[in-house]
């Protein structure tokens, strides 16, 4: 069980918090417009590496705010959080 | 008691406090310190045991938590019995009652014995080659086979015990107090961190604690001597907490812990009632050094189970600490120094020696010596290569060593004894390092794998960072704990150190016989009886990864898993495949390192802890009028009410009539309640429904869909519009949490711009929801103020009211059908308005019902329930429900989907209604719909949803989906049945008044 520095709450137990998929994808503003392969891929495509992911975390136990994270997922460390809309502080 | 095996001399030993227990219906005494094996040692007993697959003798092997063999059953047949149990770690106390496992009739005797005749057709992997054939047989062979397995038996009645969780946080947790614990936990704690030490064992100090070796000196005071000092310096310092008797069990990242505290286990029975019996303790270290230890290795060789054979240094700790004699004839068996300090603890005693085998040609140590000035023969570069005795050891017979080690040369000679101690050198106990995913590296020298990455703020010190030697242990473990806390290392200025010890071994993983391999029992997992001979036959098949290996040959998954024969797994797997050891990495250390009990795991979440449910303020109400309730979520809903002695069926049948033909009363509580505010709102309510909501008047109340993205339903219900900028929604009962969750997503995520919050209302109001003919008059009872009107209050629409001075929202919607009244009111009142309503339904024999005939009277109307009739598979299309998909708006979630060429198919699953050809037989939920019984394999179309005997039609209603079900109206289909099949129609799912006059009717 690893600590995740909450951006609005501060450290807390990762039971308390909820994983939400890959971050910093955008839901397509004119879905309409798109083909049936270019709609597949924002809905269905999601990336999960072994090593650093950027990722959505959920303090659902919490402030029930959603917050980005980038994490290791080789060894579980996190090089950073960032509130939604910000820009990664890591690469 | 045997008194000539006590030597009365253990300062650990309470001789003035007698203990009796029993061991296999027998009672015997030890005495106040003992565990149950330094008891039964004592006592003459090394027999304890029989092994899991050839139930060969098994004896008390070691000292510790790494014990393979002596694993019993405590207080059979009793609520508190426990299998495999060690009693290597058992405390004894008044009134222990243990017992031999793995036996039948006895330990002494033991009919599956046989097994160990039958071992030349047991191999490794014998009962996957065995059992494979007919593959029909399986059922049968299953039943016998998971009878003979398993070693102990579990309890059958609950656990009178308490436990519990506790967290526990602080700045440096040092694991293990031996030696280097020991000065870590004061370094630790002098220099101001708050320090928690813990130990598995009922005592400090570890195996130093009982060194009374001359050959060892710190500071010219024999070793215990200075630890005891030590011990007495930190047991008085404020910072540090210790406990004793706890086990850490798990090492996971972030430094985060599991361990295990044991607080009544040593205690008589009839002192533990309403104490904690065992604590699970969740530990936040910033900092962990880790002290673990080593454990020692046994050497392989053929018959090297029997018992009376033991590590050399449990023998050791049996007669330095319990001050107990394993035997009266003895033969250490070694590749290293170790076994000299044992027998120096034995000739101190006046033991018996009779020999030392060594598989060094040279030894040249002080404590060797000394050892030969007592007269005692070493038979230097020999090894062991049989020993005799059935229940227990009497004879070995040895031959020298070749030059390299691999084959035996020269005579053999046969010697006596009832006790033989074995040292193959020591293995750093390295398994919590390894949990918390640090990675080791071999070192050559001496064959042990020792930590290398660590991968969080974490040590290891002494022996289970390969430091092995005296001075070496306490010169690495003070630099690095000094590094480590960025202390100065003023605690311990001068630490001088005398050894007799040096570190020479000679290290053979699986020692040669005059026999061949084949006719060997040379056993690597004494408990799992895997031998070297299966673990070559498993690299002849083709197994070449360890984890396979393992496996395969059951290597190290015994309850031990594998502490002592890993290792030697390892190396024989290497040396046959002639491999680099250390390339093959090790097997995977997982938790917990000693087997914990459920107890502790679940802590106090037992019984009616067990899990969270959630009561509606009506609650009370429905238990005094003989409810029955169903789980739906975490709530407790009213499911039905019998009367008298009906059953469901007549109770559910009585309540859908009386609902129709006057009025029912329904505790709708627990439907999920959201308030949306915002001058977004309405825009919000846009995206995430189906429909149009823009337009709704304030006052009215709307039905609304809720899509995934994917285009499948996941949630319905009615919002209502409260006021320009506010709504409330209400949710599916178990949809609410997550409804919430998804809005919160897509408004922090997506649409930050919207100006919208959300609150979850749940809890905050009582919802009782009246229908029928007669609701209205009995409304009108409850809120005389209310105009009822159809003019003034429709249906699909809203009014706020009072009820004696009380708030409170009536919204007149319907999920029967009928003319209905939901009444919202805050919850502390919602029962007393529960009973208003009942007493004013009196006369119009108004009945409560329950969520089965909610069910019941929905279905009548071919209304869908979430998760029922639907299974995230279901656009609104699918469920015929296009009507409330609106083709004007731009975009809603899901709204995309809905036109993939996956969800335009037209041969998908849709819902349709379904009757049966007789009108009294009812189907079966879940059951197959089919068109053709004679095509092979049946295609299958569907299932059924939902299917209720209906009392107000007099006829068998079902909802189900079926491919293409859109387009089959009228046509006939077959459900088929285990023993019948039975032919229904495709018939439109609104069963019921499908022009909805119903809903309106004249007062």
């Amino acid at each position: 069980m690893f600590l995740i520095n909450c951006p609005f709450c501060g450290e807390r137990e990762q039971s308390e918090f909820k994983a939400g998929g890959e971050a910093h994808i955008v839901r397509p503003k004119q879905p309409t417009e798109l083909s049936d392969d270019e709609w597949a891929e924002y809905l269905f495509m999601r990336k999960n590496i072994k090593g650093v992911q950027f990722e959505r975390w959920n303090h659902v136990h919490g402030c029930r705010k959603w917050f980005n994270m980038v994490r290791d997922t080789s060894n579980d460390q996190i090089k950073a959080v960032y509130k939604m809309g910000e820009k990664p502080p890591v690469k | 008691m045997s008194n000539n095996l006590r030597f009365k001399t253990s300062k650990f030993i309470d001789e003035t406090y007698r203990v009796s227990f029993k061991f296999n219906n027998k009672t015997y005494f030890g005495f106040k310190g003992d565990t149950l094996a330094s008891a039964l040692l004592a006592n003459g007993i090394h027999l304890v045991g029989r092994s899991f697959k050839y139930h060969r003798p098994r004896g008390i092997m070691t000292s510790g938590s790494e014990e393979p063999n002596a694993i019993i059953q405590l207080h059979d047949n009793s609520s508190r019995t426990e299998p495999n149990v060690r009693a290597t770690e058992v405390e004894i106390y008044e009134g222990l009652v243990a017992s031999s496992q793995n036996c039948w009739p006895n330990v002494n005797f033991d009919i599956g014995g046989i097994n160990n005749l039958l071992s030349p057709i047991l191999p490794a992997g014998f009962y996957y080659k065995t059992f494979m054939w007919p593959a029909s047989f399986w059922e049968k062979y299953e039943y016998f086979i998971r009878k003979s397995a398993g070693l102990g038996k579990s309890p059958k009645v609950a656990d009178p015990d308490i436990y519990e969780h506790k967290y526990i946080h602080c700045d440096v947790l040092v694991i293990g107090a031996g030696i280097s614990g020991i000065m870590a936990a004061k370094m630790a704690a002098k220099n101001g961190f708050k320090t928690l030490l813990v130990d598995e064992k009922s005592y400090l100090g570890g195996s130093s604690i009982y060194d009374n070796s001359e050959f060892s000196k710190i500071n010219n005071q024999i070793t215990s001597s200075w630890l005891e000092k030590e011990i007495n310096e930190i047991s008085k310092l404020e910072n540090l907490e210790i406990k004793i008797r706890t086990s850490v069990a798990a090492f996971h990242g972030y430094n985060f812990l599991l361990a295990r505290e044991n607080l009544t286990d040593h205690l008589p029975i009839n002192q533990r009632e309403n104490k904690v019996r065992q604590r699970l303790l969740k530990i936040r270290a910033k900092k962990v050094i880790t002290a673990t230890g080593s454990i020692e290795r046994p050497l392989i060789f053929d018959n090297n189970d029997r018992p009376g054979i033991l590590l050399s240094s449990a023998i050791k700790k049996y007669i330095d600490l319990y001050g107990v004699a394993c035997g009266e004839n003895n033969i250490l068996f070694t590749n290293n120094d170790t076994a000299y300090e044992t027998a120096m603890s034995l000739i101190q005693r006046g033991i018996k020696i009779n020999a030392i085998i060594d598989n060094r040609e040279q030894i040249d140590s002080k404590i060797s010596y000394e050892v030969e000035k007592n007269n005692i023969e070493i038979y230097k570069g020999y090894t062991v290569v049989d020993t005799y005795g059935y229940r227990r050891i009497n004879k070995i017979s040895i031959m020298k060593l070749s030059k390299d080690g691999q084959t035996v040369i020269g005579d053999k000679t046969k010697l006596n004894c009832d006790c033989l101690g074995v040292s193959g050198g020591w293995t750093p106990a390295v398994h919590l390092f390894t949990q918390s995913g640090g990675k080791l590296k071999f070192r050559e020298e001496d064959q042990v794998f020792i930590p290398n990455v660590y991968p969080s703020d974490q040590i290891s010190v002494g022996s289970c960072n390969g430091d092995f030697g005296l001075e070496e242990i306490i010169r690495n473990t003070l630099s690095s704990i000094k590094k480590f806390l960025d202390i100065d290392n003023s605690e311990y200025k001068t630490v001088e150190t005398i050894s007799g010890l040096n570190q020479s071994k000679r290290n053979i993983w699986l020692l040669p016989s005059d026999k061949s391999i084949g006719k060997t029992k040379s056993f690597v997992d004494y408990q799992n009886d895997a031998t070297a001979k299966d673990i070559k036959l498993a690299l002849r098949e083709g197994f070449r990864s360890i984890e396979h290996v393992k496996r395969y040959t059951t290597t190290g998954m015994g309850t031990d898993q594998g502490k002592l024969g890993n290792m030697h797994a390892l190396g024989i797997i290497s040396e046959t495949a002639g491999s680099k050891m250390g390339e093959h990495g090790t097997t995977t250390f997982r938790p917990p390192y000693t087997p914990l009990t459920f107890g502790t795991i679940v802590g106090r979440n037992v019984g009616e802890f067990f899990d969270i449910f959630r009561r509606t303020p009506i609650h009370d109400w429905h238990v005094a009028n003989n409810a029955e309730f169903e789980n739906v979520g975490q709530w407790k809903r009213a499911w039905y009410y019998p009367k008298d002695n009906e059953n469901m069926h007549q109770a559910v049948q009585r309540e859908s009539k009386a609902a129709r033909d006057s009025a029912g009363i329904l505790d709708a509580s627990t439907l999920g309640k959201i308030d949306i505010q915002g001058t977004d709102a309405s825009e919000f309510l846009n995206r995430v429904y189906t429909n149009a909501w823009s337009k709704l008047a304030v006052g009215k109340c709307r039905y609304g869909l809720m899509l995934n993205e994917d285009g499948m339903v996941y949630d319905d219900g009615v919002t209502t519009r409260l006021g320009e900028n506010h709504y409330i929604m209400t949710t599916t009962t178990g949809g609410a949490a997550i409804v919430l969750g998804k809005l919160e997503d897509y408004l922090q995520t997506e649409w930050p711009e919207l100006d919208v919050y959300l609150s979850s209302v749940t809890d905050h109001y009582a919802t009782i929801s009246v229908c029928g003919p007669n609701s209205k008059k009995i409304v009108s009872k409850v809120i005389p103020d209310l105009d009822l009107s159809d003019e003034k209050f429709p249906h699909m629409s809203f009014k706020n009211a009072k009820i004696d001075n009380i708030k409170c929202r009536v919204m007149r919607i319907s999920f029967t059908g009928e003319h209905s009244y939901e009444i919202n009111i805050q919850a502390n009142f919602g029962k007393s308005v529960w009973e208003k309503c009942m007493e004013a339904g009196k006369d119009f024999n108004i009945t409560p019902y329950g969520t089965e005939t909610m069910h019941l009277l929905r279905a009548e109307k071919g209304f869908i329930i979430v998760g029922q009739d639907t299974d995230a598979t279901l656009t609104p299309i699918d469920l015929q429900m296009d009507w409330i998909v609106s083709k004007k708006k731009y975009d809603f979630i899901g709204k995309r989907s809905l036109y993939r060429s996956d969800t335009i198919r037209e041969d998908r699953k849709q819902l349709v209604g379904l009757l049966t050809e007789n009108p009294e037989e009812v189907l079966e939920e879940g059951a197959q719909i089919v068109a053709d019984i004679k095509k092979s394999p049946i295609e299958m179309l569907g299932h059924v949803t939902s299917s209720y005997y209906s009392p107000n039609l007099k006829k068998s209603i079902a909802l189900g989906v079926v491919k293409g079900g859109k387009n089959m109206l009228g046509q006939k289909l077959i459900i088929p049945m285990e023993n019948k099949n039975i032919n229904v129609t495709v018939a439109d799912p609104v069963f019921l008044d499908k022009e909805g006059e119903r809903l309106n009717v004249k007062l």
